[in-house]
């Protein structure tokens, strides 16, 4: 993803979390954010069976 | 008595009258004050409580051995700072957590609350609002983190036990880099009542030691359920000092191939293949999908740090360390779709891993991909890569833990002088084989600590 499509994504997602970003930060959670979405996709892009149960359980 | 005597070699010596527990004490404390402005280890001493409880301390299988716990554990009367800022502004714990009462009762004395990276979020040691943590094996390198002081403080013969937590790695880490012994339990093994969460299906808590001895006598005297932990397994004890020098025979161990070797530097790879030639191993598995474990465990530990931490987040981000707060401000915009589906594939992956241990007993890996960086740096060089030091430090440790495999880190030299770990990791609740095969290395000389000159 490029920075200009990152920027947007920091930019709608601090808002609508009521996070005040400044923008001395901005670079550094750029780089978070790509190395984050990164991984993201490395998980989703995981083939699991629609049955499998995630990790934690909840036991009533 | 030599500041480096092991924890069981000072208990001997108070149970048997060679020592006193206010001698020993006093001499920690006399250490503490000379070299913690070198180390910054210590982030608080409670020397007058050291020297109350050591006045009365004779007995015990840790009798009079000084202790110290990473500042996210609960000490009575102190903040629990979890490394931060924010937390100095809560009110002081009101009891010790339950495995600060229990090395108590087996006669060990808390001597004080050790450095950290903040809120655990850290591989390095550094912390913006204390200072870092030094390597005790040069002092301008790191810690490691993010139980920095822990390995500080045992590394540089402060104190001879130490507690910290591994989210990620953060017991293994520290090991590695300052040259111990270091346990990480399986996930629910030990209880994490009182201590500050980080990533509550991933968070454990362990002890560092320099002997593999002192590893198992300081777990054995703190396991037990506890159900103030909502994740502390139900179990009983299951004690493990009794069979250390069992030996290895039919134990199968294997070394762990393809995503644990890429990416190593040759010292990394030269010790975990020292390892396994002490231990006679030839055998090689693969860790299947090893990447994306450590991937899914990084989007777990990125999304529920974020949710942890949103609200001071909102309303106190100047007062983070901005190493910390940027990463986890990050971690908030990260698609729940993603957090999801890592916990889904965390249970096809955990199949996959009892599975693999049905054919095997053991599995040796790096701990860390490089010795200690320097305090300060940044970026390293991974697989051929520059890439960011701080999120990449974890690369073989994560992939582990994210599934709560037990593991023991054990120190190997290297040429430069500085130390390197490799982890032995063993099936769920398997800790008394990873013990036996870490006292064997041990005995062998294969896995030892080093004594720096402070």
């Amino acid at each position: 993803m490029e920075d200009p499509a990152l920027d947007a994504w920091i930019d709608a997602g601090t808002a609508a979390l009521g996070i005040v970003v400044k923008p001395e930060w901005r670079q550094a959670i750029r780089m978070h954010l790509a190395i984050s979405l990164g991984h993201a996709e490395t998980v989703l892009t995981a083939e699991l069976p629609d049955h499998l149960d995630p990790a934690p359980v909840f036991r009533a | 008595m030599n500041p480096f005597a092991t924890a069981t070699e000072i208990a001997a010596a108070v149970r048997e009258g060679r020592t006193t527990s206010s001698a020993v004490i006093d001499a920690c404390l006399a250490r503490i004050e000379r070299l913690n402005p070198v180390l910054n280890a210590f982030t608080a001493v409670t020397a007058e409580r050291a020297r109350a409880r050591a006045a009365g301390t004779k007995t015990g299988p840790l009798a009079g051995v000084p202790f110290a716990v990473k500042n996210l554990i609960d000490i009575a009367g102190l903040p629990t700072l979890a490394g931060s800022r924010i937390n100095r502004d809560h009110p002081p714990a009101a009891a010790d957590a339950p495995l600060v009462t229990r090395l108590e009762a087996a006669g060990a004395i808390l001597v004080g609350a050790l450095n950290m990276g903040e809120y655990a979020y850290d591989f390095t040691g550094e912390n913006g609002h204390e200072g870092a943590s030094r390597n005790p094996h040069d002092l301008a390198r790191m810690s490691g983190g993010s139980s920095g002081g822990s390995g500080s403080a045992v590394g540089g013969g402060l104190v001879p036990l130490a507690l910290g937590s591994d989210t990620n790695g953060s017991i293994r880490v520290p090991s590695s880099f300052c040259g111990l012994f270091g346990l990480k339990p399986t996930y629910g093994r030990l209880t994490r009542a009182g201590s500050f969460p980080f990533v509550s299906s991933l968070d454990h808590l362990g002890p560092f030691a320099s002997s593999v001895t002192d590893l198992a006598v300081s777990y054995d005297a703190m396991q037990g359920y506890d159900p103030a932990d909502a994740g502390c397994a139900d179990r009983p004890v299951e004690t493990v000092s009794g069979g250390l020098e069992s030996g290895i025979g039919g134990l199968r161990i294997a070394s762990a191939g393809g995503y644990f070797r890429a990416g190593a530097s040759p010292e990394a790879l030269a010790a975990v293949d020292a390892i396994a030639s002490a231990l006679g191993v030839t055998n090689t598995v693969t860790i299947p999908q090893a990447q994306r474990a450590r991937s899914a465990a990084y989007i777990i530990t990125t999304t529920e740090g974020a949710a942890l931490h949103l609200d001071r987040l909102r309303t106190r981000p100047d007062d983070f360390d901005p190493d910390v707060r940027d990463r986890l401000i990050a971690g908030a915009l990260v698609p729940a779709a993603a957090a999801v589906q890592a916990q889904k594939f965390r249970r096809w992956f955990r199949d996959q891993m009892l599975h693999l241990f049905d054919s095997v007993d053991a599995i040796l890996a790096p701990a860390t991909p490089c010795v200690a960086p320097l305090i300060g740096q940044k970026t390293f060089v991974l697989d051929g890569k520059e890439l960011p030091l701080r999120p990449n430090i974890g690369i073989y440790t994560q992939p582990i833990s994210f599934i709560g495999l037990p593991v023991v880190a054990v120190p190997v030299p290297t040429a430069s002088g500085l130390p390197i770990g490799v982890q032995i990791i063993t099936a769920p609740w398997r800790e008394d084989l990873a013990l036996r095969i870490a006292r064997l290395l041990e005995v062998r000389g294969a896995a030892r600590t080093l004594q720096p000159e402070l």
